[in-house]
């Protein structure tokens, strides 16, 4: 009999599950962009141990991904690479879902190729071009007679869909390989000498063996480099963006401290240690107004649109 | 006391009915989902250029949405059956050698390592390829990059070994040892009563391992998405990038808005390699059937 009920007990606790998922009221679920997943692990790191209470999980799968969960409430931070998109917004509405968006660091996306390539600079006709699958050896465009062979994101990456939308104006070559993350094009384009790659410029800031090229809206307005922090704050870099993170309406409570924390100086810190750019004065204003934080800053005009959505 | 038992009796009856029957529901209800959620697609796409266009881009913005599977439904098939052309020579030669030619020590450790390769996860056969067949690849074809169907191929190949060695190597040893013996009291050498006696009286057997090995390569998911490079383009040969079903499954249900064609277009391709594998797993329960059959 003793057995019999064991198999019995065994059994109902199978069906009932162990649902005791209790969310703690310190605890923040922060999923999305694989491109800042790094960056605000290490902010989360650096803010736990000033708050030992606090419990904070960072989790990646791509801004569509960490969107999505935040719609369907399973995260309480999207992280987003791209702005939501207007279908999104309608999409959360419906569930009764308010999506505020914070602007966390600002990214130079970087164009990268193998060091054997001898083309150092592109305009963004060129790359899209490239993208699109309409230039096919790198001869085209004055470089080696090699083929070019496209590095990409998956389509639940929002560097992937920013890239479509503001860089190639048009549809990907279906010969591109989509690649997992930023870190695993690095690695491709590294080892293939007719490779090009489009990464964060975290990723590339210190990388050594690939070569990260100029890029110029057009050749009139002249060629910037990603690595130049200047360049990429004033807009002279031409594929500047900013990274977001995406809340269900004004922040409270712990979810509140925490981006309080990574806008702090300290918090810019860590994102500029980690290759990304600080946050810039007009972001700054417009992440305090969603605060709901008093400031004195100026207020000068410059070339960022402080829009929900980026680009499109 | 004996009434006590008996009510014990018929509560395990009960509960061991009660399970069976849940996997029937569970797999019934499955494939009515399936077919619930994939149906509203062919509204808007014809069921011939779904299975074969070979244009997949359901996100696309600036020009007409495209749900063509074809590239797709080669990849799998061609990853999955590259696996099979590696697995299956190093599959039977490796049972036959453990059931007739190994010592008895060599198949006690033999056997539980083969085990042991079947419990590898899955992500981590995925990084190998990334890491380790990749390069391989690219340095032996001169290639620039390793990621390709025959990455894929590779990898899966090591994964439907074990399934393949142990139901191969159960298939021969259930062949009546009078067969072996009477064989070799003919004359016969070893080769030759293990390829002309044992295969062939226990074919049927391998045929149903070599099918359920196919099984377990073509719904493989996190290995192919890591190490066949993920192109949509139509491959050319095996040194092509190739996304497979489940890789495009996995890359796009997580962001998909519910309830549009994309999403069920999702459901459809699904529903397509369920029918796949469902196929293969009966054709190796028939042809399973049979074999038992002919050996009793």
């Amino acid at each position: 009999m003793n057995k019999a009920a064991t198999f019995l007990i065994a059994f109902t606790l199978m069906f009932l599950g162990v649902s005791a998922c209790m969310a703690a009221e310190n605890m923040v679920e922060i999923k999305g962009s694989d491109t800042l997943i790094n960056v605000v692990q290490k902010l989360a790191e650096t803010y736990m141990k000033g708050h030992p209470d606090a419990g904070i999980s960072v989790t990646g799968g791509g801004s569509g991904t960490g969107i999505a969960a935040l719609v369907n409430r399973r995260c309480d931070i999207a992280n987003a690479s791209r702005g939501i998109k207007s279908k999104e917004v309608e999409d959360a509405n419906k569930k009764g879902i308010d999506p505020k968006r914070v602007v966390v660091a600002i990214d130079g996306l970087s164009i990268v190729t193998n060091t054997q390539n001898p083309i150092d600079k592109l305009t963004m006709d060129d790359i899209g071009k490239i993208y699109r699958g309409d230039v096919k050896n790198w001869k085209d465009l004055g470089g080696n007679d090699t083929p070019v062979n496209l590095y990409g994101r998956q389509s639940n990456s929002g560097t992937y869909d920013f890239m479509k939308e503001v860089v190639m104006k048009g549809e990907y070559s279906p010969n591109m390989k989509s690649m997992n993350g930023n870190a695993q094009i690095v690695e491709a384009v590294k080892q293939d000498p007719g490779g090009i790659g489009y990464v964060g410029v975290g990723y590339v800031k210190d990388a050594a063996g690939i070569n990260v090229l100029k890029v110029a809206a057009n050749p009139g307005l002249g060629y910037f480099s990603p690595l130049n922090s200047m360049d990429v704050k004033t807009g002279n870099y031409p594929i500047t963006r900013p990274l977001n993170q995406y809340l269900n309406g004004t922040p409270k409570g712990a979810v509140k401290d925490f981006i309080v924390f990574e806008l702090s100086a300290e918090g810019q810190k860590i994102v500029e240690d980690e290759g990304f750019f600080a946050v810039p004065r007009e972001y700054q204003r417009y992440n305090n107004d969603l605060l709901g934080i008093s400031d004195n800053l100026d207020s000068s005009t410059t070339k960022y649109s402080v829009e929900g959505r980026d680009g499109a | 006391m004996a009434k006590h038992d008996n009510f014990r009796e018929k509560l395990i009856h009960g509960l061991f009915f009660f399970n069976g029957l849940l996997v029937v529901i569970v797999l019934v209800g499955i494939f009515i989902l399936l077919i619930v959620k994939s149906a509203p697609v062919f509204k808007v796409v014809p069921l011939k250029d779904f299975l074969f266009k070979a244009t997949w881009n359901p996100t696309a913005t600036f020009v007409a949405p495209s749900y063509g599977m074809g590239s797709m439904l080669v990849s799998t098939l061609m990853v999955s059956i590259g696996a099979l052309i590696i697995a299956i020579p190093l599959g039977i030669g490796t049972a036959a050698y453990l059931s007739d030619i190994a010592s008895p020590r060599v198949r006690e450790i033999a056997k539980p390592v083969i085990e042991i390769l079947a419990g590898i996860p899955s992500v981590v056969i995925g990084f190998l390829g990334i890491v380790l067949v990749g390069p391989m690849i690219s340095r032996i074809f001169k290639l620039s990059n390793g990621l390709n169907a025959l990455n894929g191929s590779i990898l899966l190949a090591v994964m439907a070994l074990p399934t393949i060695i142990s139901l191969t190597e159960d298939a021969l040893k259930s062949v009546p040892s009078s067969f072996k013996e009477a064989s070799l009291a003919l004359g016969a050498t070893h080769w030759q009563t293990i390829v002309k006696v044992k295969i062939p009286a226990a074919i049927s057997g391998i045929v149903a391992a070599c099918m359920l090995g196919m099984g377990r390569a073509i719904g493989e998911t996190m290995t192919v998405l890591m190490a066949t490079g993920c192109s949509i383009a139509m491959p050319k040969s095996f040194l092509s990038s190739v996304q497979t079903i489940t890789s495009t499954i996995a890359i796009e249900l997580g962001e998909v808005p519910y309830d549009t064609t994309h999403y069920y277009a999702l459901f459809a391709i699904g529903l397509v390699l369920f029918v796949i594998t469902f196929i293969i797993n009966m054709v190796s329960d028939i042809v399973l059937r049979k074999y038992q059959k002919v050996v009793k």
